[in-house]
């Protein structure tokens, strides 16, 4: 028999409904929540500096408030996210919390943590382990900036290993966005580590939902007639033989169709045949896809191999600072009023003694979203010029956040919007993407009742 | 004179500093004509303001679909990225509009 897992949120900040609505509407054996983009660890690992309590991803619980009648009135739906982040810890405790609260504190929580590398990083080096960065080369020990976070991604063993232990909820720290789906298939059929073409079946099946609603017909290109307001949020359904069938709540906005899941299948890959999870390598050349009925989409004929002996590492450094700034440039001739205010703020930048190591010049509106691609229009109503710096002085980008608003009476005609035009100056966390060998990662998992947590 | 977009979809993301474009044809014929016009090379030359430094193109047979990394076209990737557009998602609504004689 088939197991139906949906996911009800593909990023931080993602529609805060979505899982009740999800959970409302279909029959669900499990629930996944994403929430880790690349970068998100270190906007935590910031957040868990100034507050050891903090560091997770918050929208989780909001979401877990909205599911508490779900979880009552369904006791065997299961709930598994990475919504712990850099403190999967102190998230289970809030989420006891929430679920004391309501009375369910013998749910059974558990955590799954060991991908926090930070401490280590000195220790591994020292083992010969050279954290080069996979684009461009450099080794670790050439960076001569403070790093911020280090994760290994986990893969689908240790939440397997929760759900064994009666887990009805699975909060974890950084592990495969894929591994969320495979490891209830690995668990409830008792999926072998080793079988990589199942394995590749599941994380095919998770890959294809994790982003939410990107497979039910949002952000595709030639599909704009379907409601999305309502769009539903994606269900994998599937067999013991790996063969799945997405699709979506009946009576849900959104599509399901060949187009929808093949757009998903070919989102954010490298090469196609070697798709790489720390649970398998996945060859997606030889998956298919078929409609067998509305709002259904049949994946079969996934392969895989074994899983590489390198975990992705997630490690972000400290890299100065940030802001941008906007005006609203409204009119005749308002791109060569754009270019002139440009040169204004650069000017004043330059006379107070400030050039920046990085700068952008966008004028919104007149085709800026790809640089450089066609022509400028020639006589637009208005654009909004965008200009963005980055450097490693905090004080030079402050200034730069407060050239804006004094074009309002010192600037050209036509200007507008400078009220909203100061930007904040936000720290950068570069991205550093690099290798770890796994023996280094030593999973943590630990299940307890909800109030065995507080 | 067509448009990409007339026989196919596209969906684009990030890759650190590298960007995909996943293009898929909406029919099998159209898969055929896809392979022929849509070389690496040709979409190299589309993005060349984002100075591509190289342009891999591999392919899906069993579901009409190619898929283009772009290497270092992000502008020091989403973290660092000055632009609108962090993670290159734009690229594949703009492929769209690349037109072909056939």
């Amino acid at each position: 028999m088939a197991i139906r897992i949906g996911n009800g949120a593909g990023f931080w900040g993602d529609n805060l409904d979505a899982p009740r609505r999800l959970v409302e509407t279909a029959q669900l054996d499990y629930l996944t929540l994403e929430y880790l983009a690349e970068l998100t660890l270190s906007i935590l690992a910031r957040l868990r500096e100034k507050d050891p309590e903090a560091g997770y991803a918050h929208d989780f619980l909001p979401a877990l408030e909205s599911l508490v009648p779900a979880l009552g009135s369904q006791p065997k739906l299961r709930i598994v996210t990475n919504a712990g982040g850099m403190n999967p810890e102190s998230c289970a405790r809030a989420a006891a919390e929430t679920l004391r609260e309501a009375g369910l504190g013998e749910v059974r929580i558990g955590v799954v943590a060991g991908d926090d590398l930070l401490a280590q990083i000195d220790a591994i080096q020292a083992s010969g382990c050279t954290f080069t960065n996979l684009d461009d080369g450099r080794l670790l020990k050439e960076l001569k900036r403070p790093i911020v976070s280090a994760n290994a991604y986990q893969g689908a063993g240790p939440i397997v290993e929760a759900l064994a232990a009666g887990a009805q909820i699975v909060i974890a720290g950084r592990v495969a966005d894929a591994s969320l789906t495979l490891a209830p298939a690995m668990h409830e059929f008792n999926w072998s580590a080793t079988d990589w073409d199942l394995l590749a079946a599941g994380s095919v099946a998770g890959h294809l939902i994790e982003c939410g609603a990107q497979v039910t017909g949002g952000y595709l290109t030639n599909l704009a007639a379907v409601n999305l307001a309502d769009v539903g949020y994606p269900i994998a359904e599937i067999e013991p033989d790996g063969t799945t069938i997405i699709t979506k709540p009946v009576a849900s906005g959104g599509a399901v169709t060949c187009d929808t899941v093949r757009a998903q299948l070919v989102y954010e890959i490298g090469d196609p045949a070697h798709y790489l999870t720390p649970d398998v390598d996945c060859d997606f050349t030889t998956v298919r896809v078929e409609q067998v009925a509305r709002d259904r989409v049949q994946v079969s004929g996934a392969t895989g191999w074994p899983a590489p002996d390198n975990l992705k590492v997630s490690l972000a450094y400290r890299d100065g600072y940030m802001a941008e700034g906007r005006l609203l440039i409204y009119g005749r001739e308002c791109i060569a009023r754009a270019y002139q205010c440009a040169t204004i703020i650069r000017t004043r930048l330059q006379q107070a003694g400030f050039e920046f190591e990085r700068t952008c010049f966008e004028l919104l509106g007149a085709g800026a979203g790809v640089p450089g691609l066609g022509t400028l229009p020639s006589d637009p109503p208005e654009v909004v010029l965008r200009l963005a710096v980055h450097d490693h002085r905090r004080e030079a980008v402050e200034r730069f956040t407060r050239e804006f608003a004094p074009l309002a009476t010192s600037g050209p005609a036509g200007l507008a919007g400078y009220t909203q035009a100061r930007g904040q100056v936000r720290p950068v966390f570069a991205y550093w993407p690099t290798l770890v060998p796994r023996q280094f990662i030593e999973p943590q998992v630990e299940v307890r009742a909800a109030k065995e947590w507080l | 004179m067509i448009k990409l977009g007339e026989i196919a979809l596209a969906r684009s993301g990030d890759k650190g500093n590298h960007a995909n474009i996943g293009v898929v044809a909406l029919d099998a014929k159209h898969f055929d004509l896809l392979k022929q016009i849509l070389t690496a090379d040709r979409v190299r030359e589309f993005f060349r303001s984002l100075g591509p430094t190289h342009v891999e193109r591999f392919e899906l047979p069993k579901i009409q679909a190619l898929n283009f990394l772009l290497y270092d076209v992000l502008d020091g990737g989403a973290s660092r990225s000055l632009r609108t557009d962090t993670q290159g998602k734009l690229l594949g609504p703009a492929l769209m509009e690349m037109e072909f004689d056939v």
